[in-house]
């Protein structure tokens, strides 16, 4: 079994910025351990000499020619955003900065 | 907050060896996105250059610029850099709203350029070989403004506003290996090297270069350890430094704040910092994440760039001139002093310069025009000296009027205003403005006559040899001609009378 501490659970939320509490801390240490050993299992299915895939069908160099198509407009890009302000997406105050 | 103690900077240097990195941003300018269709346009009124791919909304698919990957691939070259024979794109996962995607497409393991090598002459003529460690291409983020607070630092913010018209625009990032050996040069050698750097994207027109508006932004990383220690110290990325003048004062003033800690037996912290040019400091920003924080995968929706010898071959036949190499030509074609040259380079006028000698204008005359009357007019304007409304063509042409006598210096400064204020060409300007030198003599005569009439004793005193006193008349005169007379020869006609 892997070992997934609850500091490892908390450090993991913050950079997913999902807020935990202590009793979810435990519960998720543990699902996420049965998690990591299922997927680990890949492992003993394949020999080593198997290159990771990250793309399935072998195609290389697709690409477009640098020319502009249309955009939305302003007021289509905001029309899913909870709130905006002056033509800009409004989101909270973040404790850091850019 | 309170500025850090720092160790005097000659102090600093006789005790810790300094090792810097620098990683350069470069955006590119190409006409539209590096994964969408969307204009790369600076300026445009906020989130109208933004489409479901660079918003990051459900089902939108990225598709490679291939401008974009013929840049990336110029640059390796004119770094002396290899080209992959397969590069691959990343994913870097953070959650920040500057990208709306949750991820910021990158390269991580296989960047399209790596193991370069740029020359790089400081002031003094000493040259470093800098290092490149690798060239990848990936986007750029969205612009955020942070509202509310008492001094609109971000504790006090009310909240945020994002402009998604940058997200997504394509971006080279250069990564230097460590530089070392550079000691008190560090600062100057960081900032000779972006300068560098900038001058050959610029020279390539795969970038419009300009720092202010953050085409091209820097973040160094300086560390320090005792002489003679083998393991390097714990470095600190300073970021935001976007002019070259705070990549060498961020530079300098990370080796004296370190300095001061490890001396006093502290121990540095691995973060990001923040420079404030205003304040001349930094200050501590997040602590770095680790590489693994970011759980890079290679991106799904995007297959691997591997560009063919002949494209590679194709884009390196049309690489420019190298800058320096050009620098060398100029010089010795201008004739000008280290001095002169050095004023003109440092200015960023060699451009301006070429251009105004090649539309029929002296070398000096052109220096004298653009290190002197332009570059005095931009800097009361507050804008830099490109952006001013004059052409090199049009300079050269008040140059010509001016070498043929129909133009004083004076007047063509008029000239020159009148262009700026928007009156349109030097003739029409000229005309419009009844800007001429009077050459007709009678008319200065006549003038001269009136002055001394009003001041009888002058004729006598240059007779007595007192040739200065012909000043006062000659301020007379070229009030009289509302300053379009040429003074030299105003004076010549003062002493013929006198004869």
């Amino acid at each position: 079994m892997s070992e997934i501490t609850p500091d490892l659970v908390r450090h993991l939320a913050s950079l997913a910025r999902i807020l935990v509490t202590d009793e979810e801390v435990d519960q998720l240490a543990g699902e996420l351990a049965v998690i990591v050993d299922s997927v680990a299992m890949v492992n003993q299915a394949v020999s080593g000499d198997v290159v990771a895939t990250s793309h399935p069908i072998p195609m290389v160099n697709v690409y477009r020619e640098d020319v502009i198509l249309p955009s939305l407009t302003q007021e289509q890009a905001l029309s899913g955003a909870p709130e905006s302000a002056d033509g800009r997406f409004k989101v909270n105050a973040i404790l850091d900065e850019d | 907050m309170a500025k850090e103690q720092l160790m005097p900077y000659e102090q600093a240097i006789e005790r810790f060896e300094v090792v810097i990195g620098l990683e350069v941003h470069v955006e590119l300018n190409t006409a539209s996105k590096m994964f969408c269709g969307c204009a790369n346009n600076f300026g445009s009124e906020p989130n109208t250059n933004v489409c479901p791919t660079c918003l990051g909304l459900p089902g939108s698919l990225p598709a490679v610029n291939r401008k974009a990957i013929e840049s990336s691939i110029a640059i390796g070259l004119a770094l002396d850099c290899q080209i992959a024979e397969s590069g691959r794109f990343s994913r870097k996962n953070y959650f920040y709203p500057d990208l709306a995607k949750n991820f910021q497409t990158s390269q991580y393991d296989e960047p399209i350029a790596y193991e370069g090598k740029i020359s790089v002459e400081l002031e003094t003529g000493e040259r470093f070989e800098v290092p490149i460690e690798r060239a990848h291409m990936e986007e750029d983020a969205g612009k955020l403004t942070h509202v509310g607070g008492a001094t609109g630092r971000i504790q006090g913010a009310e909240y945020s506003l994002v402009d998604y018209n940058r997200a997504g625009v394509p971006l080279v990032e250069i990564v230097t290996k460590p530089i070392y050996g550079a000691e008190d040069k560090a600062p100057e050698l960081a900032a000779t090297y972006v300068r560098v750097i900038r001058d050959i994207v610029k020279a390539m027109d795969v970038s419009d270069a300009k720092m202010e508006r953050g085409n091209v932004r820097c973040d160094a990383n300086v560390s320090l350890r005792e002489k003679g220690a083998e393991k390097l110290g714990t470095r600190t990325e300073t970021k935001n430094v976007n002019s070259l003048r705070s990549v060498e004062n961020a530079v300098r003033y990370e080796i004296q704040r370190q300095a001061h800690i490890l001396a006093a037996g502290g121990s540095i912290i691995q973060e990001t910092r923040h420079w404030h040019e205003d304040r001349g400091h930094t200050s501590a920003g997040r602590p770095k994440s680790d590489a693994d924080d970011y759980r890079y995968f290679p991106e799904p929706d995007l297959v691997p760039v591997q560009p063919s010898l002949e494209w590679i071959e194709e884009i390196r036949k049309t690489l420019p001139e190298n800058p320096a190499l050009r620098r060398k030509r100029l010089q010795e074609a201008w004739g000008f002093a280290d001095l002169e040259f050095r004023d003109v380079f440092n200015s960023d006028l060699l451009d301006e310069v070429e251009q105004t000698v090649a539309a029929g204008a002296s070398p000096q005359s052109a220096r004298k025009w653009w290190t002197g009357e332009l570059a005095r007019l931009a800097n009361a304007q507050g804008v830099s000296i490109t952006e001013l409304a004059i052409t090199p063509g049009q300079v050269a042409e008040i140059q010509k009027l001016i070498d043929a006598g129909e133009l004083t210096d004076r007047i063509a400064r008029d000239v020159v205003a009148g262009v700026l204020a928007g009156e349109g060409e030097p003739s029409q300007v000229i005309e419009s403005r009844g800007l001429r030198v009077v050459t007709d003599e009678g008319a200065l005569i006549a003038a001269i006559d009136k002055a001394l009439a009003s001041q009888p004793d002058v004729l006598e005193k240059i007779r007595d040899g007192k040739l200065q006193a012909a000043g006062a008349v000659i301020g007379a005169v070229m009030q009289e001609m509302r300053g379009q007379a040429d003074a030299a020869r105003v004076r010549e006609l003062i002493l013929e009378r006198a004869k």
